[in-house]
């Protein structure tokens, strides 16, 4: 693919001016503490405490939430936006939202699979009605995924009579089928059983082995450690450290991200 | 690397006639099958000893009514329903005027009687209509002096107000996870709306539906103080030229149970097909 950026936010939702630490004001904008780029093949995993703003930063990326200023360029194509009248900033071209969104995938926490689609309607119904993709076409490749996250038995099966876990695969199933350029993971194993996360993380990891690009907000700081090619740290909605797994676990230089890494370790 | 899948929670098993079977020999208990027989020596001391002779001649006009109760019935159900749609939307998801005139909509309608509705549209807009020349010269005067135009607007306008609220709830119950799943790979919002909200929020309602629809077959009865003949005008006329009062009454109770029980079988299949 052409471009080598991926994606790239600049500006943070969450950031209220009042709340920011003095020293970061100064920064000037597009300094690493604002921006985030993920290159084609990255896996950026996005850490932090609860509320450092890991979700909603992930959700600026599709739009899902609006950034109060700065701007989401997809392959180099930007949103494009326009100031509403309280100050935030909202969709000014749709169409050109749906269009990124239909090429990025996202996995949500709680699975949000539609539970009147069996498993198979689940996972062939934005190729046929978003992509538009012949019918017959759609059903192989989605039983060709669904057999490699391992449900392709369960492919009639309704999503409310399975586990957490084959959900959630169902709905990674459900992202492959749009052949995205990058997939984002909102804490896919948040929601899960302990016993049921390693399945799902076998999955991601089954991904991460064949270099897709993704971007992945987790609680599971092994697995980021050891899949990730970037992490980046959020405290209070901006970016405290963003560097490689092995300098953000192993030498941390923010004192608030060696309290993080102390903590959850 | 597939991933093994040692437990699977649950799989769907679909109930089997043998269910069925134990179902029934859940009635064939004693005080049950006493119960049974009360019931048929009833209808069959009913049958003996009351005065049905009057029946076979009024057979076909009672068969008149059923029809002008069932198209009642079916047409308000209906068309109701088409209205009921946005009335609901509108609620949820509105911009302020159309939210505020729906929401207004559905509290005066469903806070007033209907047999008050009924004769306003009846008594009302009838009378009204009549006094223009323009359209007492027109096609629509023909259907326009008739009654039954007034009991369809106003069986119609309480259905649709009653089963508006009961989609509006729907709508707004169906988690916004899904609809934000179906938006995030890229829907536009009327996809999103054809594919995903509407049909969730139509079965969230489908268990209310029947409720709503039993409620409005024995609303109909109203429609015969404005002259439609249905069953039970039918019926009362029966009572003036007879002058039998419970025969008459008694006829009309079975009838109106066999059409809650049929509508009441036919609707519960109709729930049972939404399969999670």
């Amino acid at each position: 693919m052409g471009a080598p950026r991926d994606e790239r936010t600049n500006g943070k939702r969450t950031c209220n001016r009042d709340t920011r630490p003095a020293q970061a004001i100064r920064l000037p904008r597009g300094s690493e503490r604002y921006s985030l780029t993920a290159n084609q093949g990255d896996i950026v995993a996005i850490i932090g405490g609860s509320g450092s703003g890991k979700s909603t930063l992930l959700r600026c990326i599709n739009l899902l939430e609006r950034p109060t200023s700065g701007e989401v360029a997809i392959q180099g194509e930007t949103y494009r936006l326009r100031s509403a009248r309280h100050g935030d900033l909202e969709i000014a071209d749709r169409r050109q939202v749906q269009r990124i969104r239909a090429h990025l995938g996202m996995v949500f926490q709680n699975f949000n699979l539609w539970p009147h689609r069996t498993v198979l309607e689940n996972v062939i119904e934005v190729p046929i009605h978003v992509l538009g993709m012949k019918r017959d076409e759609a059903i192989h490749r989605a039983e060709g995924l669904l057999d490699r996250v391992g449900l392709g038995s369960k492919k009639d099966m309704y999503p409310s009579f399975m586990s957490g876990g084959q959900q959630q695969r169902t709905a990674i199933a459900r992202v492959l089928a749009v052949d995205p350029l990058a997939i984002l993971f909102d804490e896919p194993t948040s929601a899960l059983d302990p016993e049921l996360v390693g399945e799902v993380l076998a999955v991601i990891r089954d991904l991460a082995a064949e270099h897709r690009t993704m971007l992945l907000v987790t609680h599971e700081m092994a697995f980021a450690r050891d899949v990730a090619s970037h992490v980046v740290f959020l405290r209070e909605g901006i970016i405290e450290e963003q560097g490689p797994p092995e300098q953000i676990f192993g030498d941390p230089r923010s004192p608030h991200l060696k309290q993080f890494i102390s903590s959850v370790a | 690397m597939p991933v093994s899948d040692p437990h699977p929670i649950a799989s769907l098993v679909r109930p089997s006639r043998t269910r069925t079977l134990n179902k029934l020999s859940g009635l064939l208990e004693p005080h049950r099958l006493i119960l049974l027989a009360l019931f048929i020596a009833g209808v069959l001391a009913a049958i003996q000893l009351m005065e049905w002779s009057w029946l076979p001649g009024y057979l076909p006009k009672l068969w008149e009514g059923l029809q002008m109760t069932l198209i009642m019935l079916v047409s308000s159900v209906v068309v109701g329903f088409l209205f009921a749609l946005p009335l609901g939307l509108a609620q949820v998801n509105g911009i302020w005027p159309l939210r505020w005139l729906a929401t207004g909509f559905c509290t005066v309608i469903r806070g007033t009687p209907l047999l008050l509705q009924l004769w306003l549209f009846y008594f009302g807009l009838g009378a009204l209509f009549g006094q223009f020349p323009e359209i007492r010269d027109s096609w629509a005067w023909d259907y326009l002096r008739q009654a039954w135009p007034y009991g369809f607007i106003a069986l119609t306008v309480s259905f649709a107000a009653y089963q508006g609220e009961i989609m509006r709830g729907a709508f707004a119950g169906v988690p916004h996870g899904e609809l934000e799943a179906a938006e995030a790979f890229g829907m536009s919002r009327r996809k999103v709306f054809c594919r995903v909200w509407f049909p969730r929020a139509l079965h969230r309602a489908l268990p209310t539906l029947t409720g709503e629809i039993i409620l409005q077959l024995k609303s109909t009865p109203l429609v015969a103080t404005i002259t439609v003949m249905d069953l039970y005008a039918v019926i009362t006329q029966v009572r003036q030229t007879t002058y039998l009062t419970y025969e008459p009454l008694l006829f009309l109770v079975a009838v109106y149970l066999c059409l809650s029980g049929i509508l009441i079988v036919g609707l519960r299949w109709v729930e049972n097909r939404v399969p999670y």
